[in-house]
């Protein structure tokens, strides 16, 4: 609503006092109103899902009616169904995210540690087979990781099928690749002075490495801790087949589940289950987005 | 390092002491601490390992016990020994990268050769089992068995008085042994040492787990088995197949008819019948000879193959298109407000993306979304249920999701080009159209290539945005797989091994290997187009 009042906003005139409006509106004019557009646009679907959130025992026909009423009844039932422990997913979302991206900042950390500043035997061909490996998701090999799993979990049920830990473990696996690419380039850039003085200091490896470099490279290590989170947190196919009992799902197959069994007729539910969902995700990608969007570039240029 | 060079006697010499000293200053810097974690962290290994060895050999497991043994060997010995920094960084991503992405990928190569799936997931002996168990019906003169149910680390057994007098126990899968030190009561077994008896409550509580427990009776399983409707007497019950082993034949008692192996994974008869369950077995290249000349899985196969090439390129274009669009249009320093706009537009990135193509499913809905019933005021346009209206959806969804990733990316590179180019292009008289497409598209070009193939291959295995909003839908009824019009390679592999009642995973993991060798063709040519490799070392 601000871009709207911006266009006729005298200030603008008064500010480029030999500036017509005829040549305001040439010049920048249309540039808002492509603005207005993009921002109805970009913006829209989620005021709609919010305005639907707010109608209790909304249906998808009532949530056509946009803020038709003002009600957190859907918020409250969102946590009061059996059938769909919403709670428990929220908790299984957070707990599996969390652990799979402070794994993989780790162990990415570790290995480009190593190839930034060891030269070792195979360390080319390492840094190259990353990133071939890196071409080639894990949703690929979706039947094989079942397989293997159900395997385990004839032997050891902890870490098989229907297990958090054997979820974990498979992100894990894909923990290399495009994060050790994107820290190596960033290790790169810490000057390995740094490292010798700290040596000739009587540090030895690990303490240079957990408590100097680690500190060094913070900021690459939230980017690449951020972008696991996100993905990890909505990653589906995966997730879909290891978890199986509704109370160890995540949010993706469970809000999936929820919506392909009663389409229309829970829809205020679902909307309030998608906009809790949706907040830690956004409030940290909002707050940290010039860090990603440099982290990306970077990362990929290199 | 050493402080005394001059005083050594001879290289080698100097060379160990200066290891040496290395390793002291190494050992004295690194602090207990350091140390007690590295021991406490290799315990937490070596424990689950034995562990690990303990039921993988009580299941006589060899080879993977083998192969535990190995890497725990190779652990403690990369983490033990002195030196070898690089491999004590590289382990333990190398662990992980190794088991669930290069050995996953390998064994779906192997998973493809084979006829794994619905019907065909087990050892043969497990299929002769269970088609025996399946047909059992209960001996019409059958003797009646008092029986007692016995519990022993969690396991049940079954302590049978034979009408004889004989007592004897047995479980599932292990058929019934003589006993004779059981305690007896009124002529009936009721307890055995190193064994607890269920009593009448715990019966009841796993009334379904008893129920399903069927002991054989002796080590043929044609001579029958034993079932206990209540837990407390048991009746033979005899299968209605007849396992012949010696020929490996199945012969139907009621009917007559014999069924046997004939090399497919299941007991066939003459008329071409199957009985399932059967067993998994290597098939060749029979899924990539299916896949690639029964029609009606080629037919889906190209079409979905080239779909899956139109939507990630065209969702690429369009999104970059749009991108650069924005971009071009707010790089204005003249234009006031677009910290907002920017941030505005970047709500689609920020929000989880399986949740908006959920959203977007249900604006779209046919009959109740909001597209039809308010924009369109009623219409019934079928968005996600007309073969090219679901395919126009999916890639506007994605130009959705995916234009402010573009917007953000395309923006930076255009602020990296620095501003004399422009100022020495007016200068010599260029039109601003020009500048941009002789000057500046191409300087864009070359520094967002690699993001726009990323890109690429992101979209390619776009999984949640097809299954989320159309489910792949609408689906081909003429396809002998469970396919749609907008169905991706990945979304399709999903669906042919998880979806449905008719899994095959082998077919599934042939399409995974059919895409595997696609993206490493993409893989090859984007390597050289980009020449990312110079700038490795």
């Amino acid at each position: 609503m601000t871009t709207t009042t911006q266009k006729h906003d005298p200030v603008v005139v008064v500010g480029h006092p030999r500036r017509s409006f005829k040549r305001w509106a040439r010049e920048t004019g249309w540039r808002h109103i492509i603005g207005v557009i993009m921002s109805i646009f970009a913006a829209f679907p989620l005021l709609y899902v919010f305005s639907a959130s707010l109608n209790p025992g909304g249906t998808l026909v009532t949530a056509n009616s946009l803020f038709s009423s003002f009600n957190f009844g859907s918020y409250v039932d969102l946590f009061n169904r059996p059938q769909q422990p919403y709670a428990a997913w929220f908790g299984n979302t957070l707990l599996i995210g969390g652990i799979s991206s402070l794994g993989t900042v780790f162990l990415g950390a570790l290995a480009a540690y190593a190839f930034s500043r060891m030269r070792f035997i195979g360390r080319r061909v390492g840094l190259l087979t990353l990133l071939l490996v890196q071409m080639f998701p894990q949703l690929l090999a979706v039947v094989a990781i079942f397989l293997l799993l159900s395997g385990i979990s004839e032997i050891f049920p902890a870490i098989g099928l229907n297990s958090q830990i054997g979820l974990i473990m498979v992100y894990l696996g894909g923990a290399l690749g495009v994060n050790t690419y994107l820290m190596y380039g960033f290790f790169n850039t810490v000057p390995s002075s740094i490292d010798e003085a700290a040596k000739i200091d009587g540090a030895g490896h690990a303490r240079i490495f957990f408590t100097i470099i680690l500190r060094l490279v913070a900021p690459i290590l939230a980017v690449v801790g951020l972008l696991s989170f996100v993905g990890t947190t909505s990653e589906f196919v995966i997730a879909s087949i290891v978890l199986i009992d509704p109370d160890k799902q995540t949010l993706a197959v469970g809000l999936y589940q929820f919506v392909s069994q009663e389409f229309s007729r829970n829809w205020s539910i679902f909307a309030a289950g998608a906009v809790l969902a949706a907040i830690p995700v956004m409030t940290l990608f909002l707050f940290l987005q010039k860090y990603i969007v440099g982290g990306l570039t970077a990362g990929s240029v290199k | 390092m050493t402080t005394t060079p001059e005083t050594d006697p001879g290289p080698i010499r100097q060379s160990a002491r200066a290891k040496r000293a290395t390793r002291i200053a190494d050992a004295a810097a690194g602090g207990w601490k350091l140390v007690a974690v590295k021991i406490l962290a290799l315990g937490v290994v070596d424990a689950i390992a034995i562990f690990a060895l303990f039921v993988l050999v009580r299941g006589e497991d060899w080879l993977i016990a083998g192969l535990v043994v190995a890497v725990t060997l190779l652990v403690n010995w990369i983490y033990f020994s002195r030196g070898k920094l690089p491999a004590k960084y590289l382990a333990p991503g190398l662990i992980f990268l190794a088991i669930f992405q290069i050995f996953v990928l390998l064994y779906s190569g192997y998973i493809a050769f084979t006829n794994y799936g619905t019907g065909h997931n087990s050892t043969k002996a497990d299929a002769v089992n269970s088609l025996l168990l399946s047909s059992q019906n209960r001996v019409a003169d059958s003797p009646n068995y008092r029986l007692t149910v016995l519990e022993q680390l969690g396991e049940l057994s079954f302590l049978v008085t034979e009408p004889d007098g004989s007592v004897s126990i047995g479980g599932e899968e292990r058929p019934l042994k003589d006993v004779n030190n059981a305690q007896l009561e009124g002529g009936v077994a009721v307890g055995l040492d190193g064994y607890t008896t269920l009593g009448f409550q715990d019966i009841l509580g796993r009334q379904s787990a008893i129920a399903s427990i069927s002991v054989p009776l002796t080590d043929d399983p044609n001579d029958g088995m034993l079932r206990t409707p209540d837990g407390s007497s048991a009746f033979l019950y005899t299968s209605s197949l007849d396992y012949n082993e010696d020929a490996g034949t199945m012969r139907d008692k009621n009917t007559g008819i014999t069924y046997s192996d004939i090399g497919t994974g299941a007991f066939t008869s003459d008329n071409g019948q199957e009985l399932l369950p059967g067993w998994k077995i290597e098939v060749g290249l029979d899924n990539f000879v299916r896949a690639f000349t029964e029609e009606s899985i080629r037919g889906p196969l190209i079409s979905v193959t080239v779909w899956t090439f139109a939507f990630a390129f065209l969702s690429v274009f369009t999104t970059f298109a749009l991108g650069l669009f924005l971009a071009i249009v707010f790089n204005d320093k003249r234009m006031k407000s677009r910290k907002y706009y920017r941030i505005i537009m970047i709500l689609p990135y920020a929000f989880p993306g399986f949740l908006s193509a959920l959203v977007w499913a249900g604006m779209m809905n046919q009959e109740f979304g909001f597209i039809n019933t308010v924009l369109l005021g009623g219409a019934e346009v079928p968005w996600l249920t007309n073969e090219w209206l679901a395919k126009g959806s999916v890639l506007f969804v994605n130009l959705w999701l995916g234009f402010p990733y573009m917007f953000l990316v395309t923006t930076g590179a255009l602020q990296a080009i620095p501003e004399e180019l422009t100022e020495a292009a007016t200068v010599d008289g260029a039109k601003p159209w020009a500048i941009f497409r002789f000057v500046k598209l191409p300087l864009l070009l070359v520094s967002v290539a690699p993001l726009l193939i990323s890109s690429f291959a992101f979209n390619f295995n776009n999984f949640n945005l097809i299954y989320m909003l159309t489910n792949g839908g609408p689906r081909d009824v003429s396809a002998g797989v469970n396919v749609g019009a907008t169905d991706i390679l990945i979304s399709m592999v999903y669906k042919v091994a998880f979806v449905g009642a008719n899994r095959d995973y082998g077919l599934a993991s042939a399409f995974a290997i059919i895409i595997f060798i696609l993206v490493a063709g993409i893989a090859i040519i984007s390597f050289r187009r980009t020449k990312s490799l110079e700038e490795l070392n």
